[in-house]
């Protein structure tokens, strides 16, 4: 990584460098009286040159897949195949105008319907919607879905949701914006959510029981049929949360263990890029008796397959339905995060039904074989076949040597691997979580865990050469505690 | 299916972890086992993929129209410059940027996002982007709610109508009341009633979008923004249309304590409604209300520049249910994208562009109010979209045009009864005089015949 330094793009540029994008125009004041117009707009010209080369410049300070082997648990940072980004490029579909009439819009229709019903299929959901724009937006949509669910039924007392102490912190947050209280429930020994606690804590209040299968740490919840049974016995509803859902596609379905809610990541499984935390976007799924509360708007096909026709959506016309009386709202500007959507549809054609149950074996595959071979070297504290990630705790490094999951991530940077998801989940102490994802090769798995044991045997060995790490990146270790106390947000033009 | 692994690898990593099959490894209970074959689309390879999606494109008609649509999703010029940079594989798949040292690029292309929305809006922070232009007028109100403690907000009806269905879907989670202040003759939020409902101090926020959902540029009157001063009440100013706080008064100086709004104008595509990007800003008073990411210049061990995600005790990973918002994702690479656009197009760009929209939408105002039977509806002065009355109805005028390949704007009677006549109308720098032309031309061709005031459907 290039260590020099890279000034801010307001410390550059000269007025005069302006570039000729559009041809020369009035001034503003001629055009509007002066009280409508700001005063000054400082921002600087640069050059095209000049912009390139500052933004080239950043991005070889940043860590991609493209670059690098991103084991991230939770984040499933699989390969970003290249043809998707091309067809959500397409003009046709890049330049289509959200209002444009239905009979205009057939193709991106069929897209999103052909999408709407693979998931739904794949996910065994009786309908899905394109509608919410990320995971934490889906989980928002299906609580507001379960309160106005239970809103319709007179069933004033549920304002609990149930979340396992494994759950991502999104899960409790998204329950906080729907006015619901949260209750954790502690895990088990096996690292599972048990039936007794489940039997504990579900009762007349219980709105939802958020979950996750395989859980944050890579275990299957192998008695999810019985927990939902526990929970629908009590009146409840089950979210299923698909941060994971990388790890199960054509092997085991939401619906059949007895989901009534869930959503999907489609910026991890279904190989959207994640661009630097974004955009994303978070399809929901609902049972049959959830459908008339999906947001709006949904899909809707008129017509019938045409029985041998090539495609799915022949023979279909579709429309855009706004008017759902039972319907949570919309949740967003515009209809979805169509390029998205574009990119997951050709995600499903390069894979069809078998390959995705392929991709999911081998993530787990993946995921396995990294764990046997560090085992001798870490603590792994649920030491079983895992799914698509596991867990391997540094509590007993620290102790002896000092050196932390942070570290451990830290050192692995230094040799051109992204670091792990560390501290998370929470009930694990140290907690380094893995996932490699199915498109990483063997020889990129033995690679990224020679580099882990040798980090290891040097935190033994040295530990304060893991401490210093890195050391081979832009910048070193950065004052964190600095950032918050004193925070500058913003650069500020020089005063006068 | 992007899998490297040979049957040979698949074996031996299968001894490796001590099974003898993929589905041993897999295993769940019988009862959860899929057993039936799923119902997806058929695997291909991919050139019949690309095929595909070029017929999908072909079925997608729109682009053979000529549009004036707008009303919150904008065509503008992207020079190719922005997609090759922000296209680079390092950016577009990259994480979240957790690990500053591995992400200083990333994360100080967000620190000067921040920073340009914070000169754009005139407000002192920014954050590093939500979802679009309705869910942060959305998280703007839960900042307003929180500040004030107060359970209720008040909106103008000439905030774009989805930002407010959203606002409501949001409030209906939080039992939150939404008020609604009309529009006036003008076009105009009419802030006359404004003064006898803050009275009471229940309003957290008063919501005003400028230019409005009209068009028409609606910074509140002095007045009004000292009866909601006076009222401890928080003044939220949106903007659908982003290019339009390079020339207009920023929401700083009339007084909004929080700019909320759209950035999808900045170099991003309209894409059928997504991904844009959501602005936030506000002033240093409301730091740690904000939702979302925040990025922060400090320093690294050696007392280098460094830049690193920020105050995150606000955020869900660290502070779960009491979080300031439950956003995790937010929509980073569309906030690189228009980053990018701005450092390129800077102020003389920009503001060129800007002052082409008012020339374009002020041409195309005179061009068809010109005609027999159109006439504007509202008299305030507008950004670059307009409302038009039309002969008859909105509906069938733009039927008509349709038939002449044009798609002429958008119905308002879609959203507000009483504005069944009218259609609102968009011109961008792309607007040309020849697009002009035909369209004036093709309603001549199609107004009614006099005195029918409607035509028929074609």
């Amino acid at each position: 990584m290039p260590a020099f330094d890279t000034p801010l793009i307001f410390d550059g540029g000269q007025d005069g460098r302006a570039n000729r994008y559009v041809p020369a125009a009035p001034p503003l004041a001629d055009l509007l009286p002066a009280a409508l117009l700001r005063d000054e707009l400082p921002l600087p010209d640069n050059t095209e040159l000049d912009v390139v080369r500052h933004f080239t410049r950043l991005s070889q300070k940043t860590f991609g897949i493209d670059t690098v082997f991103y084991p991230l648990g939770s984040c499933t940072m699989k390969y970003n195949p290249r043809i998707n980004d091309a067809l959500a490029n397409l003009p046709a579909l890049r330049d289509l105008h959200p209002f444009v009439p239905d009979e205009l819009a057939q193709g991106a229709l069929a897209i999103m319907w052909e999408l709407e019903r693979s998931l739904a299929s794949l996910f065994g959901m009786a309908a899905f919607s394109l509608n919410p724009a990320a995971g934490a937006h889906a989980e928002l949509t299906a609580l507001l879905i379960a309160k106005a669910f239970y809103k319709k039924k007179g069933d004033a007392g549920r304002t609990t949701v149930i979340v396992p102490d494994t759950a991502h912190g999104t899960n409790p947050a998204s329950a906080a914006m729907v006015g619901y209280n949260v209750v954790s429930l502690a895990s088990d020994e096996r690292g599972r959510v048990s039936l007794d606690a489940i039997r504990a804590a579900a009762g007349a209040d219980t709105a939802v029981c958020m979950m996750t299968n395989p859980n944050t740490l890579g275990l299957f919840e192998d008695q999810i049929h019985e927990i939902a049974a526990v929970v629908h016995a009590a009146g409840g509803l089950m979210y299923y949360d698909g941060a994971n859902a990388n790890a199960l596609m054509g092997n085991s379905r939401p619906g059949d263990m007895g989901f009534d809610l869930m959503h999907l990541n489609l910026h991890k499984t279904f190989s959207i890029p994640h661009g630097g935390g974004g955009a994303g976007a978070g399809p929901v799924g609902v049972a049959a008796h959830l459908v008339p509360f999906l947001p709006v708007p949904v899909v809707r096909a008129a017509g019938h397959d045409e029985a041998g026709g090539r495609w799915p959506s022949d023979g279909l016309t579709f429309r855009l339905e706004f008017d759902r009386p039972d319907a949570v709202g919309t949740m967003r500007s515009f209809w979805s995060n169509f390029a998205h959507v574009v990119r997951a549809l050709a995600y499903c054609y390069a894979n069809g039904a078998d390959g995705l149950a392929r991709v999911s074996q081998l993530a787990v595959l993946n995921a396995n074989y990294i764990r046997v071979a560090i085992r001798d070297l870490i603590d792994i504290p649920y030491d079983e076949i895992n799914r698509h990630e596991f867990v391997a705790s540094a509590q007993s490094i620290k102790r002896e040597t000092g050196v932390r999951a942070l570290d451990i991530g830290k050192a692995l940077l230094d040799r051109g691997y992204h670091a792990p998801t560390v501290y998370f989940p929470l009930l694990v102490p140290e907690c380094i979580m893995i996932e490699p994802t199915e498109t990483e090769s063997k020889e990129t798995l033995d690679g990224f865990i020679g580099a882990l044991r040798e980090i290891l045997i040097a935190a033994r060995e040295l530990p304060q050469s893991v401490l210093d790490a890195p050391v081979t990146t832009a910048v070193s270790r950065v004052d964190e505690t600095r950032a918050a106390r004193f925070p500058d947000l913003r650069w500020r033009p020089p005063g006068p | 299916m992007y899998t490297p692994h040979t049957a040979r690898d698949v074996e031996e990593m299968l001894r490796a972890v001590g099974v003898t099959s993929l589905d041993e490894l897999v295993r769940v209970p019988d009862a959860v086992a899929v057993k039936a074959p799923l119902d997806l689309v058929p695997q291909l390879s991919e050139i019949e993929i690309a095929a595909r999606f070029d017929d999908f494109a072909r079925a997608t008609s729109a682009g053979a129209y000529l549009s004036f649509l707008g009303a919150g999703a904008y065509r503008h010029y992207v020079p190719p410059v922005i997609g090759a940079l922000a296209m680079r594989g390092e950016f577009l798949t990259s994480y979240t940027p957790y690990q500053a040292e591995v992400s200083q690029g990333y994360l100080q292309a967000i620190y000067e996002w921040q920073t340009y929305v914070a000169l754009l809006t005139g407000l002192d922070v920014a954050n590093a982007s939500v979802y679009d232009g309705a869910t942060a007028v959305a998280e703007a109100a839960i900042v307003a709610i929180n500040a004030t403690g107060r359970r209720a907000v008040l909106v103008s009806q000439a905030v774009h109508p989805n930002y407010r269905a959203v606002l409501r879907t949001y409030a209906a989670g939080l039992d939150i009341a939404v008020d609604e202040l009309p529009y006036g003759a003008a076009g105009n939020t009419d802030f006359s009633a404004l003064e006898r409902l803050l009275a009471d101090q229940r309003y957290a926020a008063v919501i005003v979008q400028t230019p409005n959902f009209f068009g028409c540029i609606d910074a509140p009157p002095r007045a009004a923004v000292t009866a909601i001063k006076a009222t401890q009440t928080l003044l939220i100013g949106v903007t659908a249309e982003a290019l339009a706080l390079a020339a207009l008064a920023t929401p700083a100086s009339w007084g909004a304590d929080i700019a909320a709004g759209e950035g999808q104008s900045f170099g991003n595509a309209v894409a059928y409604g997504g991904p844009h990007v959501g602005f936030l800003a506000t002033t240093s008073e409301q730091l740690r209300r904000i939702p979302g990411r925040l990025v922060g210049r400090t320093v690294d061990r050696d007392g280098r520049t460094a830049y690193v995600l920020t105050l995150q005790a606000r955020e869900q990973h660290i502070r779960r249910e009491r979080a300031t918002s439950n956003i995790c994702t937010n929509q980073a690479h569309c906030a690189l994208i228009a980053t990018i656009y701005l450092a390129a197009l800077g102020k003389t760009g920009l503001r060129d562009v800007a002052a082409h929209n008012l020339v374009q939408a002020a041409a195309l105002r005179a061009a068809v109010t010109a005609l027999d039977g159109y006439a504007p509806r509202f008299s305030a002065p507008v950004f670059n979209e307009f409302v038009l009355r039309v002969p008859g109805n909105a509906a069938a005028t733009l039927a008509a045009l349709r038939q002449r390949g044009i798609v002429g704007g958008l119905d308002l009677g879609r959203f507000y009864p009483e504005l069944a006549d009218c259609i609102l109308m968009t011109a961008t720098e792309l607007t040309t005089a020849a697009d002009i032309e035909r369209l004036t031309a093709a309603l001549a061709e199609s107004a009614p015949e006099p005195g029918r005031g409607t035509i028929a459907r074609i």
